[in-house]
């Protein structure tokens, strides 16, 4: 052996390009969401609202189809505050996460909660989608900047509790 | 061991690049119409699995999503394989075999034209020797084509005929994407990809999926078709480092064909998963198919390579030509890795 | 008749955020090595092998237990590689036991590891794709929200969480292989770390370590020449759901529940708080320890928290949890599930060192993965059932 530093690692840095293919349901429900709606999908044999739609209902492996339209409203029903930065979001810290059950859908979905301080926000609040100018719809979940809460009156976590 | 019959087979068409459906929207109508074919019922399936790469899909977790084609609630026993589907059957008949379960549903699928397969698949070898090396899946069958030419096992002309008798049959397999008749002339005549390999002698790319139900004890003979029995079942693996190994031949091919007892009756015809054509001439001297063997009824991984399922996809090719009458026993075989790395034998048989 | 199968032999490397020191083929060896001895096993003795790990992009290999086979004295034999994500360990272990109990085997080896330090898990977990928002932060992200609607549920007291890290972070110190060791750690130094993923705090979250877990499984005959107690595995259970549908209970999600039932029946087990003696559970946020009680069926719902609280899951308490420091001290993803498996195998082998429960008979091993939706779990005693 001779007396030199041993090779203790290596650096091989890849490269690889995909195409990601969203699928008709979220295709109808992305363009839906550049007219400034939420469209979501019924599951034919559960009938529960799906938004953002998949495709398919997960709970009976059924396609989903059937569109209805859901509102840019709900209640939250549970969140974070993420006070940690992550290397795919480009976020100011702190920021909180919710789950939000939009009123007419059956599962909450992940959605930025702003306009509210930290301590304020609860289990129960209600808020509603504020979007960014029209000018700068597209065919993005981004169209929507975030939630803010409406000032109603909290939802009693009995009537949810289901729906974490 | 318990008998574990093949009750069904289903699979997509399989296409160049399927942009209109999300993998799960691919998956739900395969495994609907391999359920309904296999007679049992979906709340009596006793156990799932699939095999499917996160490399294929381009995103960590991806198999997770297939979960949810599955109609998973009331929750199921699942599991799955970074393989091909051929191993996540085997899986589900190690388990038919422990008697915890008397069905089971497997499938496999892979959508290579997400990415770029040969570049993809350069990520599968050695990070630290091969790897770094650049190399891609074609020039490495070609390493591995070259040798066999040079120990006199075949010839570019052999490799062309093996090529133009897959597609040919294939012209009988509805989802089979390659298929037509060639000339060997012509064919001999266009270039070279990568020496000694022309187009010819490659797989396509091809987006699809497949699915197989698996049957024993009271659930065997529900389905629309006959059974056919797994009547035995190995998989080896050799070497990773090519100059570890002899590459003109297939040591863990022919001691898994030992081992699930390929020769304990007669050979009509194998189903073998050859990617690229003068793999074909290795896997049938490895198994010691005579020239009375009718080799790919389907057009085998030639006229159809979708990857992560192309094994699964012969298993399941290989039931449908003993369950419509058209022979009585015979052989499939699925591979993964580099240059045949690790092969899995399948021996199948009618009642 | 299924073969009777028992874990002969244990191995894990220390576990650690980057070994720089060893290749992937080094890592996994280091652990397969171990077991092997303390299974007075050679390679040649090992009949196939089965590998686990999360996801391939986490080192940046494509289906790297082809190029590790080698390493591990498979040329030859079958090999196999499983992926259910940070249930993976568990799984693996489950389907090694399997080729045991099938009579396919008489003796497996099985392997679990992850070496995240060879390329990016944080860009692996975190590809844009195109149309979809990304905002949830990594597993913490994705789980917080899920330990509040815990909170909210059960009303327990908030310090749960702290006394579970302070339990575990504690327990590591006697766990030689343990990642995370705070020599002094207390109460306050837990409740005071830095809020990350509120109501998560940095001392009540996992590390991702470098690491491998080994397990040597024989049938009967194999089990019967082997130099130690063996660990018998009497039962085992896997259930997943989906990620998301309308109706999931994503607290205690019924995949949970459904699989613990299972491996109580299998098991013969009518009241697991009595007759289960130790369990190692998979718990990378602390508060995931009263979630998995009450879910596992030793706490009525809503009162798991009390377990923690009065001291029940401590290492002298009547039910002791996570002997080893847990996922919260050592968190080598792939390897994660198995590490809990083989822990509640070494705790009946009476093989756990500084760690060991006096007169652990029978012990439960449990992994979950995804969203809370894939889970894998088994029963070891010191006799077969």
């Amino acid at each position: 052996m001779s007396d030199k530093e041993p090779v203790k690692s290596i650096i091989t840095p890849t490269r690889t390009e995909y195409t990601y293919t969203p699928g008709p349901s979220a295709q109808r429900s992305l363009r839906a969401l550049a007219r400034g709606k939420l469209v979501g999908e019924i599951c034919p044999s559960c009938n529960q609202v799906y938004y953002p739609p998949s495709g398919a209902c997960a709970r009976c492996g059924v396609a989903t189809r059937d569109e209805v339209e859901v509102a840019d409203k709900g209640t939250v029903t549970t969140y974070a505050i993420v006070r940690v930065p992550s290397e795919n979001i480009d976020l100011e810290l702190p920021y909180c996460t919710a789950h939000i059950l939009l009123d007419g859908a059956d599962i909450p979905f992940f959605g930025l909660i702003q306009e509210c301080e930290w301590d304020a926000v609860r289990i129960g609040m209600r808020v509603e989608a504020v979007w960014k100018p029209e000018s700068e719809w597209g065919l993005n979940a981004e169209n929507i900047r975030y939630f803010r809460p409406t000032g109603e009156p909290d939802v009693p976590f009995e009537q949810f509790k289901e729906h974490l | 061991m318990r008998d574990v019959a093949i009750a069904s087979f289903a699979q997509t068409k399989y296409v160049r690049n399927q942009v209109e459906l999300t993998e799960v929207d691919m998956i739900i109508p395969v495994i609907g119409d391999a359920i309904s074919r296999s007679g049992i019922p979906k709340s009596e399936i006793g156990f799932y699995c699939h095999g499917s790469s996160d490399y294929m899909a381009g995103q960590s977790f991806a198999f997770v999503g297939a979960v949810d084609a599955l109609g998973a609630f009331p929750p199921i026993a699942e599991s799955h394989v970074e393989m091909d589907g051929a191993w996540a059957l085997y899986e589900a008949w190690v388990k038919i075999q422990c008697g915890e379960v008397d069905s089971a549903l497997v499938f496999g699928f892979g959508r290579a034209s997400m990415g770029k397969l040969r570049e993809t698949m350069n990520l599968q070898l050695d990070p630290y020797t091969l790897g770094p090396l650049g190399i891609d899946s074609i020039s490495l069958a070609a390493l591995q084509a070259r040798a066999l030419i040079d120990a006199g096992k075949t010839s570019e002309r052999q490799m062309a005929e093996i090529a133009i008798r897959n597609r040919r049959v294939a012209k009988d397999n509805p989802n089979a994407q390659v298929t037509g008749d060639f000339e060997v002339e012509k064919l001999l005549a266009e270039p070279t990809i990568v020496s000694p390999l022309r187009k010819h002698d490659c797989p396509p790319i091809s987006d699809g999926i497949s699915a197989v139900v698996l049957a024993a004890g009271n659930h065997i003979g529900r389905g629309e078709s006959k059974p056919v029995f797994i009547r035995g079942i190995d998989h080896r693996l050799d070497s990773h480092q090519l100059g570890g190994r002899d590459l003109t031949r297939s040591p863990s091919t022919k001691l898994a064909g030992e081992r699930a007892g390929v020769h304990d009756g007669p050979v009509e015809f194998a189903e073998l998963h050859a990617p690229f054509s003068h793999q074909e001439v290795i896997l049938r001297e490895a198994l010691g198919l005579g020239d009375e063997v009718v080799i790919n009824p389907s057009g085998g991984a030639l006229a159809a390579n979708p990857m992560m399922t192309a094994g699964l996809t012969r298993i399941g090719e290989a039931a449908t030509h003993i369950a419509a009458g058209k022979a009585g026993r015979g052989v499939a075989h699925a591979t993964s890795g580099p240059c045949l790395q690790q092969n899995l034998i399948c021996v199948l048989e009618g009642e | 008749m299924p073969e009777r199968c028992a874990v002969i032999g244990v191995g894990q490397t220390h576990h650690t955020a980057k070994r720089i020191d060893v290749s992937q083929a080094g890592l996994l060896r280091e652990a397969a090595l171990r077991a092997l001895e303390d299974a007075g096993c050679q390679w040649s003795d090992i009949d196939a092998v089965v590998i686990g790990k999360a996801p391939d992009m986490f080192e940046g290999v494509m289906m790297p237990e082809l190029f590790l086979a080698e390493a591990l004295g498979c040329v030859g034999k079958p090999m196999f590689r499983v992926h259910t994500a940070g249930s993976v360990g568990g799984t693996t272990a489950i389907v090694a036991s399997q080729l045991v109990k099938s009579g396919v085997h008489g003796r497996v080896l099985t392997v679990a590891y992850e070496k995240q330090s060879e390329s990016n898990a944080m860009w692996a977990l975190s590809i844009k794709i195109p149309f979809r928002q990304a905002i949830v932060a990594g597993a913490g992200g994705y789980f917080a929200p899920l330990i509040r609607g815990y909170m909210q549920r059960s009303k327990a007291p908030e310090d749960v969480g702290i006394r579970v890290a302070l339990k575990d972070r504690q327990n590591a110190l006697k766990n030689p292989y343990a990642h995370l060791k705070f020599p002094d750690i207390d109460f306050d130094q837990v409740a005071n770390s830095p809020m990350l993923w509120d109501p998560i705090r940095y001392l009540e979250t996992c590390p991702s370590s470098d690491g491998a877990c080994a397990l040597v499984i024989a049938d009967e005959k194999h089990a019967a020449k082997a130099p130690k107690q063996p660990a018998w595995i009497q039962a085992t259970a896997m259930r997943s759901e989906p990620t998301q549908f309308a109706g999931r209970d994503t607290v205690n999600p019924q995949a949970s529940r459904d699989a613990a039932d299972e491996l109580w029946k299998k098991a013969e087990i009518t009241n697991p708080r009595e007759e289960i003696d130790c369990c190692e559970i998979y718990v990378p946020f602390s508060w995931f320890e009263p979630m998995w009680m009450e879910s596992l069926r030793f706490a009525e719902e809503g009162s798991g928290w009390k377990m923690t609280y009065e001291g029940a899951t401590a290492l002298d308490g009547d039910l002791p949890v996570n002997m080893s420091g847990g996922v919260l001290s050592s968190n080598p993803i792939g390897a994660s599930g198995m590490l809990r498996f083989a822990e509640a195998a070494n705790q009946v082998r009476g093989e756990a060192g500084e760690h060991q429960v006096p007169g652990a008979k029978r012990a439960l091993g449990h992994a979950y993965g995804g969203g809370s939706q894939f889970f894998s779990m088994w029963v070891v005693a010191q006799d077969p059932l």
